[in-house]
């Protein structure tokens, strides 16, 4: 059972607020999604290497020589909230 | 020319004839999306520039310059890929107002060989839905019945297609998300091997699963398009350096000899009667042109589900937690930013900007991948993936492609199954497999429901042997009592 304690702790790791009625139905849910995942532990994996990558893939590497695909305008004009060449947040420190 | 029932072979011919304008063709879409949008709501942005796009490649051709395989042919994008001044959403809040300064490479492709883009299409919300109704632009419509689900989460781009809005779309498919929604709308739609297709501007669901590929009106037109989407790119690592086949070309009618197999666990019961009718023709078809059907077996599909949607969950987690209301995207607004904490910042800011089902997928995912619980929940079903791409191994030993149902049912009425998630992912139990085993799939039109709605058929090849698919599908054409027909919208 995922209880309220666990959801606003898994809540605060993924960094969403939520109302006391999400808590609760998200309890409820994510129970049950839990138990159904159950099902995956039953099968024997000894020795076996997880997958991540689904096709064999050759690694490609390719030289580190800097090249600009976007000008760094670009990518501050679409910034919620800038000062200058700066994006703005709350204080960090 | 009748450019309802044109090919995108027939157009570009016709086109190089100078029987029709590239503005022409484009204009011809748009004011079907101005006659049908509405009431389809497949369309959630448009390119205000298509017209002069569409001009761009007239002027080509009249000064004789070469044209690629998709001049003039006007398109629609799926709103998870990115495209540079277009609005870009996932149909999420979170990125309601994001513009990219880049392009897909996948739209970057379709743009260099000449095609017209001419909007954005709904989704689900991230891509996580079966059915189109977890959007922020509301519900799209299945245009073969509009009380009814296109199916998800590339339901705008399926309904489009159908509604003939557009001359071919782009969708991704992370456990389905192609083939279901084709199906739900008796259109073609491609999965492709994964890192056949470049994943760079397409926003990321869930990594080792994603994979864009074409949905269209005819398995030539989607060959075509997947062979100019197709390929290594430099801005994608987990792309295939293999050689791109001429898809389109090698279109072969001949599929004599071919072994198809017919999974056994697809067929244990539990299908819709018209589903089952619908393989049952399929597979008396397939025997009519010479091919020998076989029995095969992938135990784990038991596992399927659950695997998938804790490995998607998982990786989603990751992959969400980019939206942090800094660089682009929605923010909370707040009274006094430099009296705010970071964390409440972050939380409030991804509070208001996801929607629910994102929302109970990061969840789901973060407790999977919390301290302590990862080795028991993401690496396991990890492990299981590797033994279940293992067995699909094994069916590609004793069979060159493997038959069975896209979904377990018809379409769905809209709101149906939205109180009951689970429900709702069971119905993914013949899609997701592909996706975990990194196998193309094709879905291709086949039947007709008792209530007249369509349902498709799936093929699925071994890593990068799409054109064996393609070309089942295409001989699959010829028989299919479903081929070309559109709905009347």
């Amino acid at each position: 059972m995922v209880d309220l304690k666990t959801i606003r702790k898994i809540a605060k790791l993924s960094m969403i607020e939520m109302s006391e009625n999400e808590e609760a139905d998200f309890s409820s849910q994510l129970s049950k999604a839990i138990e159904y995942f159950n099902q995956v532990s039953e099968v024997d994996t000894k020795n076996v290497d997880p997958m991540t990558t689904p096709t064999e893939i050759v690694p490609h590497y390719r030289e580190d020589v800097p090249a600009q695909v976007v000008s760094p305008e670009e990518i501050l004009a679409i910034a919620p909230e800038r000062t200058g060449n700066l994006y703005t947040v709350p204080p960090v420190v | 020319m009748d450019l309802l029932r044109a090919s995108i072979a027939d157009i570009g011919q016709q086109l190089r004839k100078k029987q029709i304008s590239s503005l022409e063709i484009t204009q011809y879409f748009l004011q079907r999306i101005a006659a049908h949008n509405s009431k389809i709501n497949a369309f959630v942005t448009s390119n205000d520039n298509a017209e002069r796009e569409a001009s761009d490649v007239d002027q080509k051709l009249a000064r004789g310059e070469l044209l690629g395989p998709l001049s003039g042919i006007p398109v629609g994008i799926k709103d998870m890929l990115c495209t540079k001044g277009i609005r870009t959403t996932a149909a999420s809040h979170i990125l309601k107002n994001f513009v990219p300064p880049y392009d897909a490479t996948v739209v970057s492709r379709l743009k260099r060989s000449g095609a017209v883009i001419l909007g954005k299409l709904n989704q689900d919300e991230f891509a996580m839905g079966s059915s189109n109704e977890n959007s922020i632009f509301g519900a799209t419509k299945n245009p073969w019945n509009l009380d009814f689900v296109p199916g998800g989460s590339s339901g705008g781009s399926a309904a489009a297609q159908a509604s003939r809005l557009c001359a071919a779309t782009i969708g991704t498919d992370t456990g389905g998300s192609i083939r279901q929604p084709a199906s739900f709308c008796n259109v073609v739609g491609v999965k492709p091997t994964y890192g056949r297709v470049s994943r760079f501007g397409v926003i990321a669901y869930a990594s080792s699963l994603d994979q864009a590929g074409p949905i269209a009106s005819c398995v030539e037109d989607a060959a075509l398009i997947l062979e100019v989407i197709s390929g290594f790119d430099q801005f994608d690592s987990t792309t295939s350096n293999q050689k791109v086949p001429e898809f389109s070309k090698n279109l072969n009618k001949n599929i004599k000899g071919l072994r198809i197999g017919l999974m056994k666990e697809y067929m244990m019961g539990g299908l819709h009667p018209d589903v089952e009718k619908t393989i049952a023709l399929a597979v008396e078809d397939l025997k009519r042109m010479g091919c020998e059907i076989v029995e095969v077996s992938v135990p784990l599909t038991a596992q399927a589900v659950p695997m998938y949607y804790l490995i998607a969950a998982s990786e989603a987690s990751s992959n969400l937690s980019r939206y942090d209301g800094v660089k682009y995207g929605h923010r909370a607004s707040f009274e006094n930013l430099s009296k705010t904490s970071l964390e409440e910042f972050y939380m409030r800011t991804r509070g208001q900007g996801f929607g629910v089902e994102v929302k109970r997928r990061i969840m789901l995912g973060t407790y999977c991948l919390s301290s302590g619980y990862y080795d028991a929940y993401y690496k396991k079903a990890c492990q299981v993936r590797r033994l279940m791409a293992e067995q699909f191994q094994n069916c590609f030993n004793s069979c060159d492609l493997i038959l069975g149902p896209v979904s377990t049912a018809p379409a769905f009425r809209i709101g149906e199954k939205l109180s009951d998630p689970l429900s709702m992912y069971l119905n993914d139990v013949f899609t997701v497999s592909a996706n975990l085993a990194g196998v193309p799939g094709l879905s291709i039109p086949y039947g007709i429901s008792i209530d007249n709605l369509p349902i498709g058929i799936q093929l699925m090849a071994n890593h990068f042997d799409e054109q064996k698919m393609l070309n089942v599908g295409y001989a699959l054409q010829e028989t299919s009592p479903m081929t070309w027909r559109i709905p009347n919208v």
